[in-house]
């Protein structure tokens, strides 16, 4: 085949556009982005000197922030944790074929469709802190079906709030991580299963030395995935509480300190959200990149 | 239909081997009423934005809050006093102008980025250049940023732009922000599907764009149908970009939720989750009927194809 630009000019022309626009929506106002959280542009008033990381020293010493960092950290355990178990044991119960499959399958997926404030709505409902004759939600379920003493203030607990947060995200997210397990299930040919029975292998044996290393690609890319949503939860909590100091997150912290019009603060937080998507999402897309160029 | 989600049964079950017949029979029960179990507690917030939407605002509380409603939907339970019905009014209220717009958002930002989208995977998969790797991953890294990195920069741009606190706004950046998605789907839905045709065509001396409008554009539906939908689906969704670049007069059905059920109204849930239900609507049709598509755009979101 003819090298030369005649042969890869028209394709580099008809992508330049999407070069081009991400070059400047993405990559620019990351840099914009960057050269502001080092300014001293914490009003409307434009920034007049570079200050270096003074930003991120001041925000790493500040209660608030690590307060913030904290309920993120809470979130994402149990987020992670809750939509791996549920969507682990759907997908693995699913996977041996069950009638009406296609009906679980759905629901199980369905909230996926739904937006975070639309289903904020009805959590907020269901997370009522109220207790005792006054509850209503979950609660009110608790107290009624004798199991009280599961009553519990939910997102207004100081220490373990967040995960009553990540509830609701786990309803919505647990279905998709099943997806990612099923698509893994079937991916794994019956003839390996198979093998491993002849051989005589317990079904435990089966799933620790078959099972599980096929389904690890899979397992990583529903971790990156959730994860990743994970850091930059915001609707959820905008929807549930709105902005406030007990379920703050880096994300709403941002929202508060840009309304405030302290650019210089909320740009410090982007890119301290960004660094931490970045550590999750650069190694997992080199990794997928090599995996693919071996496959090919 | 090419589309495939890598989710669906495949045709041949094992059979259960024999003699653990009883021990697999109380197995299977046991696991269909988990199934059933999970179904029920997947189900039951919906269960609750349905009967407390139906409910006048006098009926709903604490003691009651789980019971059906205790009477029909138009019945008030003073004379002339509101009805549950009146929850759905209301919400059409505030909502209904912001459904108009958002749907008027939604689908150019669909369509857009999904054409733009197509030339783009059709160049990294099928007529590609030097470094195309390289040019991909460039473009992925966009769909992984959290938004926020960007955000400050964005709405200083945007005021010194002068750009309205609009749905044409939020279009754009729509139609931006999702180039990498649908990218990836494109790219990974020409990858899979055999293109002797389009050798053919090449060989035959077509030019890029004549090739990729006759031979690689008709066989592209349903790449379109899983773009768009994902497309629609997060435009719909989103609050975020919503939140930062557009007020709420002029903004999307999230906004619009958002101010109702926090805002004046907050004593009155039925009418905050009849809105709830009002503004889901949309994309839970798209999810009923198109429902493969819908994961077949989920699972691309995965990165491998």
């Amino acid at each position: 085949m003819r090298k030369g630009i005649r042969n890869w000019g028209p394709p580099l022309l008809l992508i330049s556009p999407t070069i081009i626009i991400l070059g400047i929506f993405v990559y620019g106002l990351i840099g914009a982005n960057i050269s502001v959280s080092m300014s001293d542009r914490h009003s409307l008033k434009p920034a007049e000197n570079f200050v270096g990381i003074e930003n991120y020293i001041n925000l790493f010493t500040e209660e608030r922030f690590l307060h913030s960092l904290y309920n993120l950290a809470i979130f994402t355990i149990f987020f992670i944790v809750g939509t791996m178990v549920f969507g682990f044991l759907w997908a693995w119960m699913l996977d041996k074929g069950v009638t009406a499959e296609g009906v679980f399958r759905s629901v199980y997926l369905f909230p996926m469709a739904i937006s975070f404030v639309a289903s904020g709505v009805v959590w907020r409902w269901l997370l009522n802190s109220a207790e005792g004759d006054r509850a209503s939600g979950l609660n009110r379920i608790f107290e009624s079906v004798g199991l009280g003493f599961l009553q519990n203030p939910w997102w207004s607990d100081p220490t373990w709030g967040m995960a009553a947060i990540a509830m609701p995200a786990i309803w919505q997210l647990s279905g998709y991580v099943m997806a990612l397990f099923l698509s893994g299930f079937r991916g794994i040919p019956d003839e390996l299963r198979e093998a491993a029975r002849m051989d005589g292998a317990s079904e435990w044996k089966l799933y620790r030395h078959v099972i599980f290393p096929q389904l690890s690609p899979v397992a990583l890319s529903a971790l990156i995935i959730v994860g990743h949503m994970s850091l930059k939860v915001f609707d959820l909590i905008m929807a549930i509480t709105k902005a406030i100091y007990q379920t703050e997150v880096p994300a709403t912290y941002l929202w508060i300190a840009l309304t405030a019009n302290d650019y210089a603060k909320s740009a410090t937080i982007a890119t301290i959200l960004l660094l931490l998507v970045a550590v999750l999402i650069v190694p997992y897309l080199i990794y997928t990149a090599r995996a693919e160029k071996a496959n090919r | 239909m090419t589309i495939t989600t890598g989710i669906e049964k495949k045709t041949a079950v094992a059979a259960p081997p024999a003699g653990a017949r009883a021990r697999f029979r109380l197995g299977r029960t046991s696991k269909y009423v988990l199934l059933v179990l999970f179904l029920v507690m997947v189900l039951m917030p919906v269960y609750v934005l349905i009967v407390t939407s139906l409910k006048p605002p006098q009926d709903v509380n604490p003691a009651t809050s789980w019971g059906l409603p205790v009477r029909w939907p138009w019945e008030s339970v003073a004379p002339g006093g509101p009805t549950g019905f009146d929850n759905w009014t209301i919400a059409w209220d505030a909502l209904g102008p912001a459904i108009m717009r958002t749907f008027a958002l939604a689908i150019p930002a669909a369509l857009i980025s999904s054409f733009l989208g197509a030339m783009n995977g059709f160049v990294l998969s099928r007529w590609r250049f030097p470094r195309a790797d390289w040019v991909f991953t460039f473009i992925l890294f966009g769909m992984f940023i959290p938004y926020q990195a960007i955000m400050t920069p964005l709405v200083q741009m945007k005021t010194s732009l002068g750009l309205p606190s609009d749905i044409s706004t939020l279009l754009l950046v729509h139609v931006i922000y999702g180039l990498p998605i649908c990218t990836l789907i494109f790219r990974n839905y020409y990858v899979g599907i055999p293109m002797e045709l389009m050798e053919a065509s090449r060989v035959d001396g077509a030019g890029m764009l004549r090739t990729f409008r006759s031979v690689v554009l008709p066989l592209s539906l349903p790449g379109f149908v899983v773009t768009i939908i994902w497309q629609f689906t997060s435009a719909w969704n989103d609050f975020l970009f919503a939140l930062f670049l557009s007020n709420q007069r002029q903004g999307p059905v999230a906004l619009a939720l958002n101010n109702l059920a926090q805002g004046a109204q907050l004593s009155n849930y039925g009418a905050a989750m009849a809105g709830a239900l009002l503004a889901s609507l949309p994309t839970l049709i798209v999810y009923i009927v198109l429902g493969k598509y819908f994961i077949g755009g989920l699972m691309s979101g995965s990165v491998k194809s």
